[in-house]
C-alpha cells in the first residue's frame, strides 16, 4: 500500500512545494517586469536584487490583522478563500510536468497519472474556482465585492465556454481527452505538428479565455480597482487575502502549463527532446523545455497584463459571445471536416487562418456600419438643436 | 446667436480597416513599445542615498540669515509676517544694540506646520534677513517641536550657508537694498562671488 502511495506523495510535495515557491517568485518577477516597462526599479531593497521581497510580504501577511467584518456571513466568508486556492491546485493534479509514459513502473512526472478524462477533470474542478469569487463577494456583504463577484461569475460562465470549445478541436484531432496522450501524439509527429501550428485559432482563442478564466488584464473586471475598490476580495486582509493572490497566481501556472501541454508539445523539443529518449539526462532536458515554455507563456501573460488596458464590460461580452464563441464552433467544424475527409493537417491551419481574417474583416464592416448610423451628415444642421 | 456653419469643424471618427479589427497587430505593438521599455533606463532616484538635485528656486525651510558680523539680519519691521497668507509668522521685535539700525527681533517663530511655502515672507523682506532654504525632508515627532525659533532659524542659516546652495532671489552677508545707505560702499558689490562671507 505505501509503496504505491509513496510516488504520488512525493509528486504531491513537489508539485505544492514548486508551485508555491514558483507563486511568490513570480510576484517577484511580475513587480520587477512591470516595473522595468514603467522605466521604474521595482522591489529592491530586501535582499539582493530585492529577491526576497516576496518573503517579507508573506511575513507581513501573516502578522498582519485579519479582520472578519461583523456583518458578513462568517462561514462563507472563511470558505472562500480557501476554494480559491483548492480548486486550481486540485487542477494540477492530472498536468503533467515532465515525461510519463504508458509502462506503470516507471517513474511518472504527474500526480494523476493515465487520466483519461484529464481535460474534463481539469474544466470540472476548473470551473468551481468561480465558487470562491461568488462566496467571497456574497459573504462579504458589500455592493463592491457583490458586483465584483456578479462581474466574475458572467464573465468566467461566458468565457468556460469558448475555452472548452477551443480545446475540443484539439482532442478530436488526437482521440483523446488525456493530457499525456495529447503530448506524446505532439512529438510523435514532430515539430510542425504542434497544435499551435495545426491549430492556431484554437491556440489563440484558448489563451484569450485562459486569460478571462483567471481574471488577469485586460480581463480583470471583477476587481478593477477604478470602479470596484478591490472587487469580490475588498474586505478581505492579510492571510485571508493572500490566499485569493495565490489563488491568481496558481492559476496563471496551471493555464501556462495547459498551454504548453496542448498547443506547444509539452516537453517535445526536436533534437533536444524526443519521445524515444529515456536516460536521466534526457528527463531533466525534457522537464527543462517544458518549464522553459511554461515559463515563455507566463512571461507573455504578465506583459499583456502591464500593455493592454482593460475591457468595458459590455465588450467583454461581446467578445466572447459574438467572436470567440462562433469561431470555436467554425474551428470545431473544421477540424471536423478534416477527420471524416482524412484531408491533411495544414487545411486546418489554413482554414484557421482564413477563418480568423474573415471575422476580422466582418468585424471592420459592421464597426464601419455602426460608425456610419451614429454619425451625423453636415448637411444637416438639426443636430445642432433649433437655430 | 446661431452658429455659422463655416465655423464648424466636421470630425468624423477613423475608420477601422481590416489591419486595425484583427486586434493583433495592436496587441503587438503594445508589447513592443512596453518591450523597448524594458531596455531603457529607468529614471528612478533611489532617494535616500542618492538626493535629488533641486533647483536653486526651490521652497523649502526657511532660514533666518546673519549679517556680515553674525548677527540676525532680521530688522523686525512684520513686513513678512504681514505678507504671510498662512499667519505662521510670529515677531516680537525690541529696540536693537546696534548702531546700525532700530529694531532688532528677540522672538521670531515660525509654524513650519501651518507654512503653505508660497515665498510671500522671503519677497516681503526688505532686508533679505527670510529665505527659503531647499531643505525639503522636514520631519519632527511633535508639532511644538515644529515651531521653529530664533535660534533654530539661524542655525538652518548656519547649517546650509557654506553648501553651495543659495537660494537663487535673494543675496546674503550684506543687509538688502532698504539698508543700502547703512552698508560701507565698499562692501556693496553686488555679484554673489564678490560677497563678504559671515562672520561667525
Amino acid at each position: 500500500m505505501i509503496e504505491t502511495m509513496l510516488p504520488w506523495l512525493i509528486n504531491i510535495a513537489i508539485v505544492m512545494g514548486t508551485i508555491l515557491t514558483a507563486c511568490a517568485f513570480l510576484i517577484y518577477v511580475e513587480r520587477k517586469l512591470s516595473a522595468y516597462m514603467q522605466d521604474r526599479m521595482g522591489p529592491n531593497r530586501v535582499g539582493p536584487f530585492g529577491l526576497l521581497q516576496s518573503l517579507a510580504d508573506g511575513l507581513k501577511f501573516i502578522l498582519k490583522e485579519d479582520v472578519i467584518p461583523r456583518h458578513s456571513d462568517r462561514f462563507l466568508f472563511l470558505l472562500a478563500p480557501v476554494l480559491a486556492v483548492l480548486t486550481t491546485m486540485l487542477a494540477f493534479a492530472v498536468v503533467p510536468f515532465g515525461p510519463t509514459s504508458e509502462n506503470p513502473d516507471e517513474w511518472q512526472f504527474v500526480i494523476a497519472p493515465n487520466v483519461d478524462i484529464g481535460i474534463v477533470y481539469i474544466f470540472a474542478v476548473g470551473s468551481l474556482a468561480v465558487y470562491s469569487i461568488v462566496l467571497g463577494g456574497w459573504a462579504s456583504n458589500n455592493k463592491y465585492s457583490m458586483l465584483g463577484a456578479l462581474r466574475a461569475s458572467a464573465q468566467v460562465i461566458s468565457y468556460e465556454i469558448p475555452l472548452g470549445t477551443s480545446i475540443l478541436g484539439v482532442v478530436l484531432l488526437t482521440s483523446s481527452l488525456n493530457l499525456e496522450d495529447i503530448i506524446h501524439f505532439q512529438a510523435d509527429n514532430g515539430f510542425w505538428y504542434w497544435n499551435i501550428f495545426t491549430q492556431p485559432l484554437a491556440a489563440l482563442i484558448f489563451l484569450t479565455a485562459a486569460l478571462a478564466e483567471s481574471n488577469r488584464m485586460p480581463f480583470d473586471l471583477p476587481e478593477c480597482e477604478q470602479e470596484l475598490i478591490g472587487g469580490y476580495h475588498t474586505e478581505y486582509s492579510a492571510m485571508k487575502f493572500a490566499m485569493f493572490f495565490l489563488g491568481e497566481y496558481t492559476h496563471v501556472i496551471t493555464i501556462s502549463f495547459l498551454f504548453s501541454v496542448m498547443f506547444l508539445g509539452g516537453w517535445h523539443f526536436p533534437w533536444i527532446a524526443e519521445p524515444g529518449a529515456n536516460t536521466t539526462l534526457d528527463w531533466a532536458l525534457k522537464i527543462g523545455v517544458l518549464v522553459a515554455k511554461v515559463a515563455m507563456i507566463i512571461v507573455l501573460i504578465m506583459m499583456i497584463r502591464w500593455t493592454i488596458p482593460r475591457f468595458r464590460f459590455d465588450q467583454l461580452m461581446g467578445l466572447a459571445w459574438k467572436a470567440l464563441v462562433p469561431l470555436t464552433f467554425f474551428n470545431l467544424m473544421l477540424v471536423m471536416f478534416t477527420k471524416q475527409f482524412d484531408w491533411p493537417l495544414w487545411v486546418v491551419t489554413i482554414g484557421s487562418i482564413i477563418l480568423f481574417v474573415g471575422a476580422a474583416g466582418l468585424n471592420g464592416i459592421l464597426a464601419q456600419r455602426h460608425l456610419r448610423s451614429l454619425s451625423v451628415s453636415p448637411s444637416s444642421s438639426t443636430a445642432l438643436g433649433p437655430v | 446667436m446661431p452658429i455659422d456653419q463655416k465655423d464648424i469643424t466636421w470630425v468624423e471618427e477613423p475608420s477601422i480597416g481590416l489591419w486595425e479589427s484583427m486586434y493583433l497587430p495592436a496587441i503587438a505593438q503594445g508589447l513592443a513599445t512596453t518591450v523597448r521599455h524594458i531596455f531603457q533606463k529607468p529614471v528612478t532616484q533611489q532617494y535616500p542615498e542618492q538626493r535629488p538635485q533641486l533647483p536653486l528656486n526651490y521652497r523649502g525651510v526657511h532660514r533666518l540669515n546673519r549679517d556680515e558680523r553674525g548677527r540676525v539680519k532680521c530688522v523686525a519691521c512684520m513686513l513678512c509676517a504681514t505678507a504671510c497668507p498662512a499667519h505662521c509668522i510670529d515677531i516680537v521685535g525690541d529696540e536693537a544694540p546696534w548702531e546700525d539700525r532700530d529694531k532688532y527681533p528677540i522672538k521670531f517663530e515660525i509654524d513650519e506646520l501651518r507654512c503653505i511655502y508660497c515665498g510671500m515672507c522671503e519677497e516681503a523682506c526688505p532686508v533679505d534677513a527670510i529665505e527659503l532654504t531647499s531643505i525639503f525632508d522636514l520631519t519632527g515627532s511633535t508639532r511644538q517641536e515644529m515651531i521653529f525659533d530664533k535660534d533654530k532659524l539661524l542655525s538652518v542659516y548656519d547649517k546650509t550657508v557654506n553648501d553651495g546652495k543659495d537660494p537663487a532671489r535673494t543675496t546674503r552677508g550684506v543687509l538688502g537694498p532698504a539698508s543700502d545707505n547703512l552698508v560701507p560702499p565698499e562692501r556693496m558689490a553686488w555679484p554673489i562671488d564678490q560677497l563678504p562671507a559671515a562672520e561667525q
